[in-house]
């Protein structure tokens, strides 16, 4: 069974259709990319997941559970966590004060302490920074944080909606590293990404979105030797 | 790795180094100074005249302690605050005369009062964002007043009088304007220290986040709706007990104590004095509530001076006296970044 499953999944804003039918599944323990240009769909569809968005019609389950009209909070306690586009940290709330934002659902202290251990364990640099407000992170910092505040809610299934945006060349390969690492440490992924080549090196299938349907689905390592891929968002 | 950490940049806070002033503001004991201050005062000048307007203004600190919680603490504009006021003083006022009990016995019927007007104006109206709650608010305070005053349980435009006092027990009783304004000190007091422990717990951290950025705080997992209806709530009792007070030392309400205005300078207090923080909100309603009074000696002038000033102020210090946030964070470079990419820091 697929952790996370869309089932012809449509979505409109208004008279707008934003998603045309995304069917799409994830398994546990993989990355996996949405793939595509601006305004094909692939943060729509993050946030159709995470119940930020309702759809129309189809059908999103997650481990299971029909959680196509579920409200965000459900969502989040069920374990799916957005870290939304734009990263969204609390500028001017410390480090610390964003992380514990994550663990606002979970009840016990102690374990969200842990969590917290955890993360500064991956990401040495938000210790380092636990008392300073978010503002004065700096891009890539604001990225980690984001990811970090979404590990500590305890997810089993983390998406995140491009991370890469904004950031300088090395930076961009040092979050897919975390990302990576996310992975290894139990933590499936659904990355959305307009930078594909940087994704396909990370992630083991993806899915390209155009239009608002799914069109393209393949392992990345196929995916990075094919030729609609090449010329449509690789480049030469 | 810890031990590669580049220890050579010094911690970036940016935070100026604090002043005498700042030192006070920010002293634990400042909150029991005020107390002691406002507990003293009567001592010093006890005329009639001055119990009243300290005890006006002590209310008008209740007042805006309430709508911090609205408008501070979760960043809901609401331009009909006074309307929880005027629920709160008729229902204490036409419950104390049908019965004939004192005030004090109103106050669980208060309570429920003004957590159903919370729900009622809160539940519909905060699905809206920003301007549109703020006309909607601003159209639910017009529609308490005009009901008010075109009820007939609520006495019409002349209102409610002869309310009965607070509480009368042999030849010791609250209305003394003296023990009253002690009353309501000791009142105002508690709801205040209420007001901010409650900025300080879990959801007045819900409260921030939502305020700051709903939809990433919706993203991870707070119940937004949820969280604005208890701040609307919160914010409607404050607001009732402000009424029962308010009833207390006028002995009458009437629609014309709820105009427009009254909501105007609720918040004006609450931005003057820094939205978020309680101890500014209340140095802003001292500020809103006192300084026409002390300015009476410019007779009709005196509007216009304290409209004056108050432009000054926001000229000069649009966060208000002082904000919940010292200051605005400075953007680092990117130094960091390049640290991060060399794998020195990750």
């Amino acid at each position: 069974m697929a952790m996370l499953e869309f089932d012809n999944v449509a979505v409109y804003y208004g008279k707008v259709q934003a998603l045309r039918g995304i069917s799409l599944t994830v398994e546990e323990g993989e990355i996996v990319a949405l793939l595509g240009n601006n305004g094909a769909g692939k943060t729509t569809t993050l946030s159709t997941a995470s119940g930020l968005v309702k759809s129309h019609s189809g059908r999103v389950s997650f481990n299971g559970t029909d959680i196509t009209k579920a409200m965000p909070w459900n969502v989040v306690g069920a374990g799916l966590i957005h870290v939304p586009e734009g990263r969204r940290i609390f500028s001017t709330m410390t480090v610390l004060e964003n992380l514990l934002l994550g663990g606002y659902l979970v009840k016990d202290r102690a374990l969200v302490a842990k969590r917290i251990a955890t993360v500064y364990e991956l990401l040495p640099l938000l210790a380092e920074r636990s008392t300073q407000q978010g503002g004065t992170l700096s891009g890539g910092e604001q990225q980690m944080l984001a990811i970090g505040r979404a590990l500590i809610a305890g997810p089993k299934m983390l998406m995140l909606d491009e991370p890469s945006m904004g950031l300088a060349p090395l930076i961009v390969a040092r979050v897919m590293q975390v990302i990576s690492e996310i992975r290894d440490q139990g933590t499936t992924v659904l990355l959305v990404e307009q930078n594909a080549r940087a994704a396909l090196k990370v992630t083991d299938r993806a899915y390209v979105i155009d239009g608002g349907t799914t069109t393209i689905e393949g392992r990345a390592v196929d995916l990075l030797g094919d030729s609609r891929i090449i010329d449509a968002y690789l480049g030469a | 790795m810890s031990e590669n950490v580049d220890t050579t940049l010094a911690p970036r806070t940016t935070r100026p180094p604090a002043s005498p002033i700042s030192r006070l503001f920010e002293s634990k004991q400042l909150g029991w100074i005020a107390l002691a201050i406002a507990l003293l005062i009567p001592l010093l000048i006890a005329t009639p005249y001055s119990l009243n307007v300290m005890t006006t203004a002590a209310i008008f600190v209740l007042l805006a302690s309430g709508l911090n919680i609205v408008v501070g603490y979760c960043g809901l504009l609401d331009l009909g605050y006074i309307a929880f006021m005027a629920v709160g003083a008729y229902t204490a006022g036409i419950i104390a005369k049908a019965f004939d009990l004192p005030l004090i016995f109103t106050i669980p019927a208060v309570i429920i009062m003004t957590v159903l007007a919370g729900l009622i104006i809160g539940a519909p109206t905060l699905r809206l964002r920003s301007d549109y709650l703020a006309i909607v608010t601003l159209g639910f305070g017009e529609i308490t007043r005009i009901t008010a005053n075109n009820l007939s349980i609520t006495g019409g435009p002349s209102g409610i009088f002869g309310i009965p006092g607070l509480l009368k027990i042999g030849d010791f009783d609250l209305q003394e304007p003296a023990v009253f304004y002690y009353v309501t000190v000791l009142v105002v007091a508690a709801f205040v220290l209420a007001a901010a422990r409650l900025g300080k717990s879990r959801l007045g951290r819900a409260w921030r986040f939502v305020r700051e950025d709903e939809d990433a705080a919706e993203a991870m997992g707070i119940h937004t709706y949820k969280v604005k209806l208890m701040a609307y709530i919160f914010g409607a009792v404050w607001g009732g007990f402000g009424g029962i007070l308010f009833a207390a030392h006028l002995s009458a309400v009437s629609p014309q104590s709820f105009v427009f205005l009254q909501s105007a300078l609720v918040l004006m207090a609450v931005v003057l004095g820094g939205m978020g923080n309680m101890r500014g909100v209340v140095i802003g309603a001292l500020v809103i509530s006192l300084l026409p009074e002390l300015l009476r000696d410019l007779s009709t002038y005196r509007y216009l001076v304290f409209g004056l000033l108050l432009v000054v102020v926001m000229v000069f210090r649009p966060q208000g006296f002082w904000p919940a946030r010292g200051y605005e964070p400075e953007r680092m470079g990117d130094v960091s970044d390049r640290r991060l990419a060399k794998g020195t820091v990750r």
